[in-house]
């Protein structure tokens, strides 16, 4: 079933919540909201589920306005953040709950509650845990209960509220990868709430990246990710160095020093931000290099793949901290030490205008 | 009274923490100390509510069995009773279901004068029982606000069952909505609405979800409730009348008695009183251990788990 989210305005006292967000979800896909804490998304996440009424706006499900759906009859699969799992009843009842809560007529005879629970609880491998109580379950399992639970009732669609936010790491990649493959089983709609963009960016088909009320911007993993629309998102997914300069002609000011980039978009003279990722940084180990960014080598990290160089900013960027990354080899011919200045010349560049940078990053 | 809904003892943290701290070196306290401590707290046991109970006993059983019983089975004895009862069983239903509605509508919804109802629950806790019965004949009574038009349509209140009713509710108002609020609120409103979210109505989702959560708390506070409704004797003293055999309940009777100087009487239907007491205490070790118990042993199945 497709979901579309219109105009939807949701305020807490004086706190905009959600500011004018419009939104398509079609059927089928596995989309991630994701965003810093308190950009709206849970809050965008129960609009669409009825549990938070939106003050103006609508949501379409199926094409068909719900804003006067009761929860109980949009048909809505909802996985709680901390699960919610009904801890006076064990697995099996908990998973039974939604089919015995049926009007009478609708309701399925017992041995067919039966089957269906095994069924689900087969789905989420964990028939052997039916007689257990929430308690006794571990996150990860508890997890997987939740939204067994959830699809009992056959929902047309599912939501996810930060469905891997309290699991530890090893069990976070686990269920990550199982969720994909479940949703890859059942193609039911999905919509899954993260701050984590990696979790986002893995397991998701569109990502929605939302700030403070807004969306930001949507678009496959790897569109966000190597095209980001707005510095927000650039900073938001992966880590990132940034420059405030001054365009000048086919340069760019950074103080005293230049970096050599040909922004067309801009006029000489405006201000602008400039963000580049750590792979996208290349060291000049000659202080006296024509071009850019001058700055001191701090610490060299070592260990894993690839060498991270922290530096700290020089002339221009004084104040500022640099992170780059090198391959071993790349360290080892340009004999870098900590203590060391370098220039640092970006491979490549991505330019914003400054006025809507400080305004996003604020 | 009031006191006994804070003080509980189960809910302390386990006894193996002091077992641990006694037994290092670097912990532990110089032997007289602890005796010391240990010494004025079982005397101070022993004089001030081992020997009242156990005084009550012997003073009921003084001039032996059939006196007791005598004392018991008569007529004004067995009426106190059955008022005492009746007044409990009316009062306790009532605050039952007052106590889950405040405490729900403290605990799941936001509104305004929250804060105000949260307090007013105390005020019977922080009123003296006299004032509360007071309270009820200057409305009630045939000086009072209601008492001419109520006197015209031949409805007696005070020095009256009622009236009794009437202030064993106010006086056993705050027991169960102050077990519940707390309980309620740390449990927060996810697991309803997960309820919701499966279907389920308002009503199934009371009685399959919340109150499964709620009903050892529920229980504790009824079971305290129902102690003060049959204990009580300031505000009920004040609206019965003393009456014989028509407003006088057990703690009143016992008063009378006393009064009378039948003392082996008096001492016998106190002791059923105490007798009473005693009761609760073991059903509300026996609730709070079924409540922490149960928890208990799934935390442990838990450990064992992950």
């Amino acid at each position: 079933m497709s979901i579309q989210v219109r105009n939807i305005r949701k305020t807490f006292g004086n706190f905009v919540a959600l500011n004018d967000v419009s939104l398509d979800f079609p059927t089928g896909e596995l989309v991630a909201l994701l965003g810093p804490s308190g950009c709206g998304k849970t809050t965008l996440l129960r609009v669409i589920a009825g549990l938070e009424q939106a003050d103006a706006g609508q949501v379409l499900l199926d094409g068909a306005d719900a804003s006067g759906t009761h929860v109980r009859e949009r048909q809505v699969g909802f996985v709680f953040q901390h699960y919610a799992l009904f801890r006076h009843m064990n697995v099996f009842d908990n998973v039974a709950f939604g089919m015995r809560m049926k009007p009478r007529d609708q309701r399925p005879s017992e041995k067919a509650i039966r089957a269906k629970v095994e069924e689900l609880l087969a789905l989420v491998q964990l028939e052997w845990l039916a007689d257990r109580f929430p308690a006794q379950l571990s996150g990860g399992q508890r997890q997987r209960i939740a939204l067994a639970r959830a699809l009992a009732v056959e929902p047309r669609v599912l939501l996810l509220d930060e469905p891997f936010g309290a699991l530890d790491a090893k069990v976070r990649k686990e269920l990550r990868r199982w969720l994909r493959k479940l949703h890859d089983e059942l193609h039911i709609t999905s919509i899954f709430v993260t701050h984590d963009q990696e979790e986002a960016l893995e397991v998701a088909d569109r990502v929605v990246l939302m700030d403070r009320g807004h969306v930001e911007q949507i678009g496959t993993p790897e569109e966000v990710y190597r095209q980001p629309a707005t510095p927000f998102v650039y900073g938001f997914l992966g880590s990132v160095n940034f420059f405030h300069g001054r365009v000048d002609g086919s340069n760019l000011r950074v103080g005293e020093d230049v970096l050599p980039h040909a922004p067309q978009d801009f006029d000489t003279g405006s201000e602008v931000i400039a963000f580049a990722r750590p792979h996208e940084l290349d060291l000049v180990p000659d202080a006296h290099a024509d071009t850019g960014v001058a700055a001191r080598i701090t610490r060299i990290l070592a260990f894993g793949v690839t060498v991270r160089v922290e530096l700290d900013g020089l002339n221009g960027a004084t104040g500022q901290h640099f992170e780059v990354e090198l391959t071993q080899q790349c360290v080892t011919e340009l004999a870098l030490a900590e203590g060391q200045t370098v220039r640092l010349l970006p491979s490549r560049l991505k330019v914003f205008q400054r006025n809507d940078a400080i305004g996003a990053s604020a | 009274m009031s006191a006994a809904t804070t003080l509980n003892w189960t809910a302390a943290p386990r006894g193996d923490a002091a077992v641990r701290y006694e037994s290092r070196e670097a912990t532990r306290e110089v032997p007289w100390v602890k005796w010391t401590i240990l010494g004025i707290s079982l005397t101070f046991f022993a004089v001030f509510l081992l020997l009242p109970l156990v005084a009550v006993f012997v003073e009921a059983l003084r001039k032996g069995w059939e006196t007791y019983w005598s004392a018991l089975i008569h007529e004004d004895a067995l009426w106190a009773i059955k008022l005492t009862l009746t007044a409990a069983a009316i009062s306790v239903p009532l605050n039952l279901v007052f106590g889950v509605c405040a405490a729900w509508a403290i605990a799941k919804f936001e509104f305004r004068g929250k804060h105000l109802l949260i307090t007013l629950i105390d005020l019977p806790f922080s009123v003296s029982p006299v004032i509360a019965g007071l309270i009820y004949v200057l409305i009630f009574g045939a000086q009072g606000w209601l008492g001419p038009w109520l006197a015209e349509h031949d409805i007696r209140i005070i020095f009256a069952v009622p009236g009794i009713v009437l202030a064993t509710v106010f006086v056993t108002f705050p027991f169960v909505a102050r077990e519940l609020i707390p309980l309620m609120q740390a449990q927060g409103r996810e697991e309803e609405e997960a309820a919701i979210v499966l279907g389920a109505n308002g009503w199934q989702t009371f009685w399959y979800v919340t109150l499964p959560n709620i009903k050892w708390g529920l229980l504790y506070g009824v079971i305290l409730c129902n102690a003060r409704a049959m204990g009580e004797f300031g505000a009920v003293s004040v609206v019965s009348g003393h009456i014989r055999g028509q407003t006088n309940t057990l703690p009143l009777h016992v008063e009378i008695l006393y009064n009378e100087y039948q003392f082996a009487a008096a001492f016998a239907v106190a002791s059923l009183l105490a007798l009473l007491a005693l009761v609760t205490l073991a059903v509300k070790t026996w609730v709070e251990h079924r409540a922490s118990g149960g928890s208990q042993s799934r935390e442990a199945h838990q450990d064992a788990a992950s």
